[in-house]
């Protein structure tokens, strides 16, 4: 652009210099040539690609992306915030939650991003953040590659147009996360972490069966169809409740249900509740990957009263997820040596803090309860909810397995069969 | 099933329920599973026939029983309009149900995901959930497709948004 300019100039030159006598034109010919001159300018300072950033450093400069970041390590909220640089993480969806939370890993400098969506950018999405009217038309993981490796060219972005719930497209997914070329010496699967940022109950399922097939920890987030609520959820296999465990809790509005307007379009958004949601959703992950503060196991989001609850949940041992069951089992077998764990580091911790007590004699017996420990559930019992939650879907009503041998079916019971009987209905 | 009508509920009673929970990735089970789910299907289309009450077409698009195709109708004002039908079955199946698609009307009705997925989250999905595995495709048609047509396309008729395929012919000849 800037070479055209130029020869624009030039041009410009040789025209005025052609003309015969100094005339109105000439005046013309200098405005414009100043336009030019301007629109120069312009093109200099176009954007321009940042190189990458071999290590991070902790320099307080104008020119490091990380020094904010870095001074997390001053500041003693972090000890080794450069780490980050080995964690992949898998978002899947990349619609109003799951764009923002991969713009704010890019920002933080994330070392790789796997990004799953089958979308792709409408005009109907710009009322969230992220993506540009320039967008439109397409691929949601190709508009979210091409915006964050501008951000940040130091993470690796790999992305993935497929939907989920398909047998094809949840192989891809599962093989994904098990692929370790990224860091080959890493326990377990290939990611440190998924986030799952979908719009459905069936894609949250197929996150949840991948998730507890892989022994991987995950995150889920959600904002309700009315736009005005939210809410995170970690889950780590076998030792916190699984999203088969019990129906997917919500978020109570707080209005009565009856009263919502249901008619007509399925779902609202709004880009504060989202960003909202997805600012927490990324805290909770940079806090579980860094290990600093405390990880929130459930954290609700009610936007019309401004009440944020919280919840354990407990695994269902009658989940209706095999792999669930077998993580489960799995976690008991070293929940007593994790358990210990904790509470060694835990009085090692106040060992450290010489106290004598508070009070020489206690002639009462007067102890402090701790009250602000959250509430704890098995993923079962509905009706032990904390306030302002609630569930979305029934539960599977029990049902009485009848006899299964039923030898007058046996002449029905060839698929070929069966297909051709289909077929015959269908034929007329 | 309070607030259906005595028809949908008489015919539902008479689809035959399905028994084993499995789902395109668990092998033989899957096999099971996709046996009962014709069975339901032969019964609830001879029942729609012999009460002359026909209003769709299905069957597996690949030999794994994972995708189906076909088509529906519904008559409105004795004009009977005709939509191609197409589903997967998901990895979660049937914990989730599948997500049945009109991808002709993708566009056109606000109850609907991209894709042309049709809005099923508050009159069938607390049901199927609740009746896990006991229902299949043959329920998702009656419970879930069926009111849906029925809400949906006399709308879509009146505000215009559709055309009997007649009237669509009639008006490019003229």
């Amino acid at each position: 652009m800037e070479a055209e300019l130029k020869e624009m100039l030039n041009d410009l030159d040789s025209l005025k210099q052609s003309l015969p006598d100094p005339s109105n034109l000439a005046s013309s010919i200098l405005k414009l040539q100043s336009r030019v001159e301007h629109l120069t300018k312009l093109a200099k300072s176009a954007p321009v690609r940042r190189t990458k950033v071999q290590d991070m450093s902790a320099e307080v400069v104008d020119s490091n992306p990380y020094s904010r970041l870095m001074a997390l390590q001053r500041m003693g909220i972090v000890d080794n915030y450069e780490r980050i640089r080995d964690f992949s993480v898998a978002i899947v969806g990349i619609g109003g939650v799951g764009s923002v939370a991969a713009e704010m890993l890019t920002r933080c400098g994330i070392g790789r991003l796997l990004l799953y969506d089958y979308d792709k950018v409408e005009l109907a999405n710009m009322n969230r953040l992220f993506f540009r009217p320039e967008q439109v038309g397409m691929t949601k993981t190709d508009a979210a590659s091409q915006t964050l490796s501008d951000i940040n060219p130091d993470v690796v972005l790999e992305s993935f147009t497929l939907n989920i719930t398909t047998v094809q497209g949840f192989e891809t997914f599962m093989s994904s996360l098990r692929n370790k070329s990224f860091r080959p010496n890493k326990e377990g699967s290939g990611v440190d972490l998924v986030l799952s940022c979908v719009d459905n109950y069936e894609a949250r399922m197929a996150v949840n069966q991948a998730c507890n097939e892989l022994n991987q920890t995950w995150m889920e987030s959600g904002v309700s169809e009315d736009a005005v609520s939210g809410h995170i959820q970690l889950l780590i296999p076998g030792e916190t409740a699984c999203f088969a465990c019990a129906p997917p809790l919500v978020v109570a509005s707080g209005v009565d249900e009856r009263t919502l307007k249901r008619e007509g379009v399925c779902a609202a958004s709004l880009p504060t509740t989202m960003g909202v949601v997805a600012g927490l959703l990324v805290q909770n992950t940079l806090k579980l990957l860094l290990q600093f503060g405390q990880v929130s196991p459930y954290l609700g989001y009610n936007s019309l009263k401004d009440f944020f609850p919280t919840m354990e949940m407990r695994p269902n041992p009658q989940c209706s997820n095999a792999a669930c069951l077998e993580r489960q089992k799995e976690y008991l077998l070293v929940k007593p040596a994790r358990e210990a764990a904790i509470i060694a580091k835990m009085e090692a911790e106040v060992l450290s803090v010489p106290e004598g007590p508070l009070h020489t004699d206690n002639e009462w017996n007067i102890s402090v309860v701790d009250d602000s420990a959250p509430e704890r559930t098995d993923a079962t019992s509905s009706d032990a909810l904390p306030d302002g939650l609630t569930r979305e879907l029934p539960a599977a009503d029990e049902f009485q397995k009848f006899p299964a041998a039923e030898p007058a079916t046996a002449t029905f019971d060839d698929i070929e069969e069966l297909r051709k009987q289909l077929d015959a209905l269908n034929a007329d | 099933m309070e607030g259906w009508d005595p028809n949908t509920k008489s015919t539902l009673t008479q689809i035959p329920l399905l028994t084993t929970k499995a789902g395109p990735r668990d092998g033989a089970a899957w096999t099971t599973r996709l046996k009962e789910e014709y069975k339901a299907l032969i019964a609830y289309t001879q029942m729609n026939k012999s009460n002359d009450n026909d209003w769709f077409r299905i069957s597996a698009a690949n030999p794994e029983g994972t995708r189906w195709t076909g088509k529906c109708w519904y008559v409105h004002n004795l004009l009977k309009y005709e939509f191609d039908l197409q589903f997967d079955i998901p990895v979660t199946y049937p914990s989730t149900a599948p997500e049945l698609e009109l991808p002709q009307l993708d566009g056109k009705t606000q109850k609907m995901y991209r894709g042309g997925k049709i809005c099923l989250t508050v009159h069938f999905k607390p049901l199927w959930a609740k009746n896990c595995p006991r229902f299949g495709i043959a329920h998702a048609l009656c419970l879930g497709l069926a009111p849906w047509l029925a809400a949906e396309v006399p709308v879509l008729v009146d505000s215009g948004m559709i055309k009997h395929k007649d009237d669509a012919t009639s008006t490019s000849e003229s």
